[in-house]
């Protein structure tokens, strides 16, 4: 958008005919950072060096007549909750300031073994728990569309890397909602993966049962080079699944035409803003136009959603991150035994989010609470489950707004509730497992970007692109691509 | 101390965790080894590494399948769970096991008498590094400093979880060494309590003779041999007696076997006990094996101690429970072999069970039943016979042919009264009291006469010959 940058296609097909080098590509996007990123934050580590290198492997390879792979001399950067070995992965806490991990997440391994260069780690809410990055005990991100504004959360750094025009790709991860809204507000294309197509190795956890990694992308077919890239089985997530994973590259062009898509009536009511729900129900009627059936559905359990996530999230969390107890990697903070060293380090590494979901979560777990909560929980996630598929038998797509509201001002949800409220279009997606894609589609009455949201049942993931791009190319106001420039002044 | 006053008995419940014998570790391609350099067996996910994810290592469920069909239990599709604590030595601080619905339920252990003890189930887990703590006393609490290997951490466990069903504490401790065997036969372990592959925590309570309750009971740990699993069950049952005697009663306590002073010490109280907060690990799906893969594991099975004992007795005409050291020693398809070539039962029982507790050798069941005739035919004296045993073990041979080239042949009987004769002739005090009902001198002249033939003679024949002595 602020940047005429090229695609992650356009830039690999010049690697590879050896049009541009890797090293040139490298350069690009660090210029680009260096000039603005000092306003937008997105990073939170540049890797260098270790883009260097791979960019220097890629060129070498494309010299001998080899070929590095789709994503050759592709800068990416990758949420700072993906293992990166031998650089910083903080998951944007005290708790792991200065862990270098031992080894790479899968999603990381196979990028660069595509020819993608990994230029950085960039910020999230701590642990991934959050819906604007404010989060984060390193400072917030701020939307590049309007630098008072957040970029959504909780990947709002690999969100706004791309909406910046920093690199064309970038890698979040979506428990609830993490790469779908913050790709919403910052006008980028996000998607969540059906659970299990990619590899959760190397992923911190935050909720394992929720937890995906998917591209940000400037357009539709860069997510999909990239999805196909990182999808796939791996043996080290027993997760992950088994079978071959559709081609999103594929079935790009396969338009909507004589496919039925039903707009979720739960999702188009009280809470969603009504410039957001104009823009939905424009890009149905686009749809409808490319040949598509549009009709609303009801799926009524999705109201309770919300109510369910923040149960099983923090239960699955409060587990995951009992293991930063000081005793073998990141911060410690000394006590007297082991147990006043635990809490001093947990009291001091933790935030304040953090700390309420894990007190949260312990509780849904208790001895007597379990049943009327966590059980509760698993149950409504059935029932949406179940009314999913009921749906599913009538539609092939079901369509929604992907946030209630374009971007909100820095510090304007200072309640966690209606920051809560953020993810209730995308929680019910990661509680049945379906993949979700968030589109860019005109703006809100502010200017700022709307997201369109596009579900499908699992491993629908390579519908979801065909019908993305016939949203992409009917897209009111092309944000990707229109040069608008940065508003709002920087806050110190 | 090893019975309880009149009117009291035990309440024994085992917990046995069982690390089994696989190559690598239960969720990562680690090495299951023991006795490495500390912290050499390790990776992401044993260490619990920030984005590390576990897999299940397939034939560390076979072998759990495998020890569940031995223990006669349902096998089942099971669920790995998150049993949430912390602890230094547990690197996730939770351990992944199973809760609610546990690879293997509902089964029993037969001991060598034939009493039927129920494991309530045998749960598949991840076992935890280990603790050194320095200074204090070498607990947690009081320790300057805690070294911590995680090597052993991810090591796969069976835990094995008894009915409180036995009585006494060698009830107990044959409900160890039978799960032990059955360990060894299917190969699932090598169950070395010693080396801490095999780790027995008793549940102790009393109650009145006669009545059903379950009383608070206490949990031992720290149990490291078959003689401290006595020991520590014996001490904690009579301190619970003498507690109820002196109008007190015992806390619900785990305590802490200490062999050296020979007592057990309160460890955790389980009143304030954590609560575990388990739930369905959500990185690990369900188990479910096929009919294919269970089918191949009943196949595989071997034939059980406790069905040897019952084929071995079948076979001498013995008690099944006098055929527990024998299929302990492995020696029952020899002794099966010496009795179908002829020999009794009992005979080669006797030896099997009293000269041959180092192994056969060299013996087969032919051989054994041939040296047994020799025996009760009298050919041979028993201590002639044990020579030549050793001899066959050791060599192998024929019996008769191993004796003859040691020189031995049975001394003719009148050459025996003769020496007797003799010998009552001379120490005629002895000779008066054996008359009069003193056993105790037989053997003196038992003694004498095999000094004289250089073990030659036959014990059996000259206590004949006594008796009809003084009978005359």
């Amino acid at each position: 958008m602020m940047n005429a940058q090229l695609t992650a296609i356009e830039t690999a097909a010049r690697v590879r005919s050896g049009d541009m080098t890797a090293v040139e590509a490298l350069a690009q996007s660090q210029a680009a950072v260096t000039a603005r990123d000092a306003d937008v934050r997105a990073f939170l580590h540049l890797t260098d060096d270790r883009a260097a290198e791979q960019a220097d492997r890629v060129d070498a390879q494309v010299a001998q007549g080899q070929d590095p792979g789709p994503l050759a001399g592709v800068p990416i950067a990758i949420k700072d909750n993906m293992c990166t070995r031998g650089a910083p992965t903080t998951c944007s806490s005290k708790m792991l300031e200065g862990w270098k991990p031992p080894y790479d997440a899968t999603v990381v391994s196979r990028l660069e073994a595509a020819g993608a260069l990994v230029v950085g780690k960039t910020n999230l809410d701590e642990f991934a728990m959050g819906s604007s990055t404010e989060n984060s005990a390193f400072g917030p991100t701020r939307n590049p569309h309007d630098l008072t504004r957040v970029p959504g959360g909780s990947s709002g750094g690999s969100a706004a890397a791309v909406a910046a025009g920093f690199v064309p790709l970038s890698l979040g991860s979506d428990t609830g909602g993490s790469i779908r809204q913050p790709a919403a507000l910052c006008g980028v294309v996000g998607f969540k993966p059906t659970y299990g197509a990619v590899s959760r190795y190397g992923l911190i956890a935050f909720a394992s049962s929720l937890d995906q990694i998917g591209p940000f992308a400037s357009t539709v077919a860069d997510a999909a080079l990239c999805f196909d890239t990182i999808g796939g089985h791996d043996p080290r997530d027993a997760t992950s699944i088994p079978s071959a994973i559709p081609s999103a590259a594929a079935a790009l062009g396969n338009g909507v035409a004589g496919k039925r898509i039903g707009i979720i009536d739960e999702l188009m009511g009280e809470g969603i803003d009504d410039d957001v729900r104009a823009r939905v129900e424009q890009a149905a009627a686009a749809l409808a136009d490319a040949g598509a059936t549009v009709e609303r559905v009801s799926v009524p359990a999705t109201i309770y959603g919300l109510a369910a996530y923040y149960l099983i999230a923090p239960a699955e969390a409060s587990s995951n991150l009992a293991r930063y107890d000081g005793v073998r990697y990141g911060q410690r903070v000394d006590g007297v035994n082991v147990e006043e060293m635990n809490a001093a380090t947990r009291t001091a590494g933790f935030g304040d989010e953090v700390k309420r979901r894990i007190m949260l979560g312990t509780y849904a777990l208790s001895s007597g609470y379990y049943d009327a909560y966590y059980g509760k929980a698993q149950r409504v996630r059935t029932l949406i489950a179940n009314e999913f598929a009921q749906a599913y038998s009538s539609f092939d797509l079901l369509m929604s707004p992907t946030s209630p509201s374009t971007a909100f001002e820095l510090g304007a949800k200072s309640d966690p509730m209606s920051l809560y409220m953020c993810d209730v279009c995308t929680i019910p997606s990661n509680l049945v497992g379906h993949p979700a894609l968030s589109v860019p589609f005109g703006v809100g009455d502010d200017g700022l970007p709307v997201g369109v949201q596009l579900l499908a049942p699992l491993l629908g993931d390579d519908e979801l692109f065909a019908a993305g791009q016939v949203l992409e190319d009917a897209n009111p106001t092309d944000a990707t691509a229109s040069g608008s420039e940065i508003r709002g002044e920087v806050r110190p | 101390m090893s019975e309880l006053p009149d009117g009291w008995e035990m309440v024994i419940g085992l917990e046995v965790h069982v690390e089994l014998a696989t190559q690598t570790k239960l969720f990562c391609p680690c090495a299951n080894a023991f006795g490495d350099e500390p912290n050499t067996n390790i990776c992401p996910t044993c260490l619990g590494l920030p984005g590390s994810l576990p897999v299940p290592n397939a034939q560390a469920i076979d072998y759990a399948m495998t020890l569940g069909h031995a223990l006669g239990c349902t096998v089942a599709g099971s669920v790995f769970a998150r049993k949430n604590y912390f602890y230094p030595d547990m690197p996730k601080d939770y351990q992944t096991t199973q809760y609610e619905h546990p690879t293997n339920e509902n089964g029993s252990i037969t001991l060598g008498d034939g009493t039927v003890i129920g494991v309530e189930r045998a749960h598949i887990e991840e076992d935890t590094g280990k603790s050194t703590h320095l200074g204090g006393g070498g607990r947690i609490h009081d320790a300057t400093a805690t070294l911590v290997d995680y090597n052993r951490a991810g090591v796969p466990l069976v835990e094995v979880v008894s009915r409180p069903e036995m009585r006494s504490a060698d009830q107990a401790r044959a409900y160890v060494s039978e799960l032990r065997d059955i360990l060894l036969a299917t190969g699932v372990s090598d169950a070395r309590m010693e080396e801490g592959s095999m780790r027995v925590d008793a549940n102790v309570s009393v109650r009145p003779v006669g009545s059903d309750e379950l009383r608070t009971r206490c949990e031992l740990k720290n149990i490291n041999s078959m003689r401290s699993l006595g020991r520590a069950i014996n001490y904690e049952a009579r301190r619970h007696v003498d507690l109820y005697e002196s109008g007190q009663s015992p806390n619900q306590q785990t305590r802490h076997w200490d062999e050296d002073g020979g007592r057990s010490t309160p460890g955790r109280s389980k009143e304030d006990a954590d609560d575990y907060r388990y739930f369905a690990c959500p990185d690990l799906p369900p188990l479910v094996p096929t009919d294919e893969e269970m089918q191949a594991i009943r196949a595989g099975l071997p034939v059980l101690p406790a069905a040897r004992r019952q084929a071995l007795a079948d076979a001498t005409g013995i008690e099944a429970g006098q055929a527990v050291l024998a299929v302990e020693r492995g020696l029952d398809a020899l002794a099966i072999a010496a009795v179908r070539a002829g020999a009794p039962g009992d005979v080669v029982i006797k030896h099997v069970d009293q000269n041959l507790s180092d192994g056969a050798g060299q013996l087969d069941g032919p051989m054994l039943a041939k040296l047994v005739g020799l025996e009760v035919s009298g050919a041979l004296s028993a201590t002639q016979v044990k020579t030549v045993l050793g001899e066959l073990v050791a060599s192998g041979g024929d019996p008769a042919d191993v004796a003859a080239s040691m020189g031995f042949e049975a001394m003719d009987s009148s050459e025996l009264a003769t020496l007797l004769d003799q010998l009552i002739a001379d120490n005629p005090d002895e000779w008066q009291r054996f008359t009069e009902g003193d056993t105790k001198v037989q053997g003196f002249f038992v003694g004498q006469i095999m000094k004289a033939t250089q073990g030659k003679a036959d014990g059996k024949i000259v206590n004949q010959l006594m008796k009809e002595r003084s009978s005359g």
